[in-house]
């Protein structure tokens, strides 16, 4: 996802965006890009309406993670940007239990779900951007 | 076409199984189908192996799935989009491929890219 495509989606019309997230907290650019254009979108005025976690996305929703304190916490970002601003934060069942992503380790406004509701999330919204390698 | 289907292109661009992304990217597809949207499946890069006859995963204890993609037509996904040179790149043709495909240059398939409503990486 290039920058320049990122900026003229901010800079556009209002819409509603959906994220797809691919990648795992920490390990990849992909989950602080997400974030970060996640905050542009809403401090824009925009609606994001979900972020659909995929592949190793998964992890970024477990609240087990501690990373140390002088660095950010993807976890907890992801938990606040859910209770603040009504995304929903959504791990894709198939792809948590291969990595062992549960209900009872989910962060705080996280769920999980089905491929099925990462359908609706590309149908129901003006835009479904992917963020992954 | 209604208003709420959208066109939603999946781009295969890896080796089948030295990561899992074919395989997640090929459940999505599988479950996406079952909502009636206009679905393609591009094949660029290394992505035209996942297609190929013959594949044996004995040796590296994974499930085999490239005979999946031979069960999209039956979930109505016919738009399969290989792109001619890395097929051609790889040594491989037409014949080497478990489906019926449509073979397009790049810029044709950038082109389709450019009508989709979604573009989904894998």
């Amino acid at each position: 996802m290039s920058h320049r495509f990122l900026a003229t989606i901010l800079n556009s019309d209002k819409v509603k965006i959906g994220i797809l997230l691919k990648e795992g907290p920490y390990n990849h650019q992909a989950a602080d890009t997400a974030y970060k254009f996640a905050e542009a979108a809403i401090k824009k005025g925009h609606t994001v309406d979900a972020v659909f976690l995929y592949n190793d996305g998964v992890i970024n929703a477990t609240n087990l993670t501690d990373p140390p304190q002088d660095d950010r916490n993807i976890a907890d970002r992801w938990s606040k940007m859910a209770k603040e601003h009504g995304v929903e934060i959504l791990a894709c069942i198939a792809a948590s239990k291969r990595r062992g992503i549960t209900d009872d380790i989910m962060i705080d406004g996280g769920s999980i779900t089905g491929l099925g509701t990462l359908t609706d999330i590309a149908i129901r919204n003006d835009r479904l951007l992917t963020f992954g390698d | 076409m209604e208003d709420n289907v959208k066109k939603i292109m999946h781009v295969m661009r890896r080796a089948p199984h030295g990561s899992i992304y074919t395989y997640e990217g090929l459940e999505m597809i599988l479950i996406m189908a079952a909502y009636e949207q206009d679905l393609s499946i591009a094949f660029i890069g290394d992505g035209v192996y996942a297609l190929k006859k013959n594949q044996d995963t004995e040796g590296i204890s994974m499930k085999g799935f490239a005979k999946t993609f031979m069960a999209l037509d039956g979930y109505d996904v016919e738009k399969l989009y290989v792109d001619r040179v890395s097929l051609e790149e790889r040594g491989l043709t037409e014949d080497d491929l478990l489906v019926d495909v449509e073979l397009l240059d790049s810029v044709e398939i950038g082109r389709r890219m450019t009508e989709q409503d979604v573009v989904i990486h894998h």
